[in-house]
């Protein structure tokens, strides 16, 4: 296998030191949470800069005006809480006083997709990410582990203008390097391949690497590119893979209405029409659940992503 | 502000904005004349004789006295008042809510147009964003106040709620609220749709509350005075001014049907009869 793993951590843990790293570097960066710091892992900020952190209470609508509010005058603020609650419910705040407004305002999110596990799906959402890349200007990552979810927020000081960023609760493996190079916008090629092009997101890169290694012993030859910023999208990067694959599988952890790929979709058919199958919820709600067992059965784990494999292969 | 304010040029300068007003929403046929006219004297007053601010606009605003519009519906008054200010030309003033202008039917920062901080329209998020700005202001160790207009039905937003408890229990006492109490909103008397004791329910949320006249120049200038003077105590300051929506034209006066309609022809003559032309017409 080209990825493996010796630690498992859960991507908020990587969004929590993150923060703290650039709380240390930027004196203008300043965080908001309502009422959920242990959960985003927001303590070690809290603790080391008391004054530019900022208990809202569960009060999120406020907090998103917070936000917009505290960047006139030249801070960086980085909101937390669940994804449900950090887009679905304040979804005209964002749209009006940051993303309209142009507000340089960092949208983090934890606790996103199935995965959330236990609390159900009243917690667990799913149409986040559509949500988000449709409001014009706003900028969408979905990193894939511990390391990359430390690096995007590291990214998002310095990247100007509205952004969200989604990441999840469970322990996961981490496969990429903390060096790895990360850049907002740029999609990173994992393993080259010629047979067919796996784009995947968020968690579901891991049983993408998973996938890969048993459709290699089959003898395919897998390209998997993580495509962790979803907007904007690397339009480039998508094109010139298909340009040698000509079959492409999408993998995320969400609705198969507006997510990764919804967006690859419809790159393809404007620019390079090219069979597609999808792995992602399939328009339902979630239910309570461990996390494994919850993407085995929305057909989130690596047998579903080589099945949908097998098939484009036959659509080729 | 220690400086005697010029109420004879002040209420000059509140004549002429009612008059940019009704002929803005008259040229366009659309937009909010109703609470625009209820709201002229207190953005004249604020504008023209209490806030210190730079009319060569800079987003950040720091050192300055800051102005949020969250009932965004009323653009027409803030427009003319950061025309007449020197924000931007007054011939500007022609293009509102026409294709391609900077004035947007409600405010908005997207078309760069000077002196707007925040795009509102969507009610219940300007106590919001100004508390944020406040806050800003505070850990830059700026001095200078954060004010907020918002509308007495625009209460009805939940919201306003969560910015309140912010505001009071984090001891925001650099902003300036004031709420335009006009008892009126699309659907008709704020007292029949939806309402509550706002002086009552603004104290029990550990805000300072005060009441004047928003119609009276003197009242205005005396009332936002004594706001000032009630800040920097540790309490977020409420002004709730009563106003008469439509105020200065009569025939729109005492009633809601004025809120989003826009006068015809011969209203608009009526009307500018009624408001005299003390600066000069844009």
């Amino acid at each position: 296998m080209k990825y493996t793993f010796s630690e498992k951590k859960d991507t908020r843990s990587g969004f929590g030191v993150g923060l703290h790293e650039l709380g240390k570097k930027n004196p203008d960066v300043v965080a908001l949470c309502a009422d959920l710091t242990g959960s985003l892992k927001m303590d070690a900020f809290k603790k080391d800069f008391p004054e530019r952190f900022f208990q809202v209470g569960i009060a999120e609508a406020n907090m998103m005006g917070l936000a917009a509010g505290m960047t006139i005058g030249g801070k960086i603020p980085f909101t937390g809480t669940f994804a449900n609650f950090s887009t679905g419910r304040v979804y005209d705040q964002i749209r009006q006083s940051i993303a309209y407004s142009d507000k340089n305002v960092k949208i983090c999110a934890s606790h996103a997709g199935l995965t959330l596990g236990e609390d159900g799906a009243t917690h667990q959402i799913l149409e986040d990410i559509g949500m988000m890349k449709m409001l014009p200007g706003m900028t969408v990552i979905v990193p894939c582990d511990y390391n990359q979810t430390r690096l995007a927020t590291i990214a998002l000081g310095d990247h100007h203008g509205p952004a969200y960023l989604r990441f999840g609760r469970p322990s996961w493996p981490i496969f990429t390097a903390a060096d790895r190079p990360f850049t907002i916008g740029k999609a990173d090629k994992m393993i080259e391949g010629k047979d067919v092009t796996i784009f995947a997101c968020g968690h579901l890169v891991w049983h993408a690497i998973e996938a890969e290694a048993k459709l290699a012993e089959k003898g395919i030859s897998v390209e998997l590119i993580n495509i962790h910023t979803i907007k904007p999208l690397d339009v480039e990067a998508i094109l010139a893979s298909v340009e040698k694959t000509r079959c492409v599988v999408t993998c995320e952890e969400h609705q198969i209405n507006g997510g990764l790929g919804d967006s690859v979709a419809q790159v393809l058919s404007r620019f390079r029409p090219t069979p597609l199958e999808m792995v992602a919820v399939n328009d339902s709600f979630g239910e309570s659940g461990t996390p494994t067992q919850l993407l085995k059965k929305y057909g989130l784990g690596p047998e579903n992503i080589i099945q949908a494999v097998e098939k484009v292969l036959k659509r080729k | 502000m220690s400086q005697q304010p010029d109420l004879i040029q002040l209420k000059k300068l509140a004549s002429q904005i009612r008059r940019d007003i009704v002929r803005m929403v008259h040229a366009c046929q659309s937009g909010h004349p109703g609470g625009s006219l209820g709201c002229a004297d207190y953005f004249v007053a604020l504008y023209f004789h209490f806030m210190k601010h730079n009319t060569k606009f800079n987003m950040d605003g720091r050192g300055e006295d800051l102005f949020f519009l969250s009932n965004g519906h009323i653009s027409p008054v803030f427009y003319a008042t950061l025309a007449r200010a020197g924000y931007f030309s007054v011939k500007e003033l022609s293009t509102f809510r026409f294709i391609d202008s900077r004035l947007q039917g409600h405010p908005t920062t997207h078309e760069h147009l000077p002196g707007v901080r925040v795009a509102s329209g969507s009610l219940g998020q300007g106590l919001s964003v100004a508390v944020g700005a406040a806050q800003t202001k505070k850990l830059n160790n700026d001095d200078r106040f954060v004010y907020v207009l918002m509308g007495d039905g625009e209460q009805q937003e939940g919201q306003i709620w969560e910015a309140a408890m912010y505001a009071a229990h984090n001891k925001m006492d650099n902003i300036i609220a004031t709420i335009d109490v006009n008892g009126q909103q699309i659907d008709g008397p704020v007292s029949k749709i939806l309402s509550l004791d706002l002086k009552a329910k603004w104290q029990a949320f550990g805000w300072t509350v005060q009441e004047f006249n928003g119609n009276v120049m003197e009242d205005v200038i005396a009332g936002i005075a004594k706001a000032q003077s009630l800040a920097k105590q540790g309490k977020p300051v409420m002004n709730l001014m009563k106003t008469e929506m439509g105020a200065g034209v009569d025939y729109m006066m005492g009633s809601h049907k004025w809120h989003g309609v826009a006068p015809n022809d011969e209203e608009l003559k009526k009307a500018l009869m009624q408001l005299e032309e003390t600066i000069g017409d844009y």
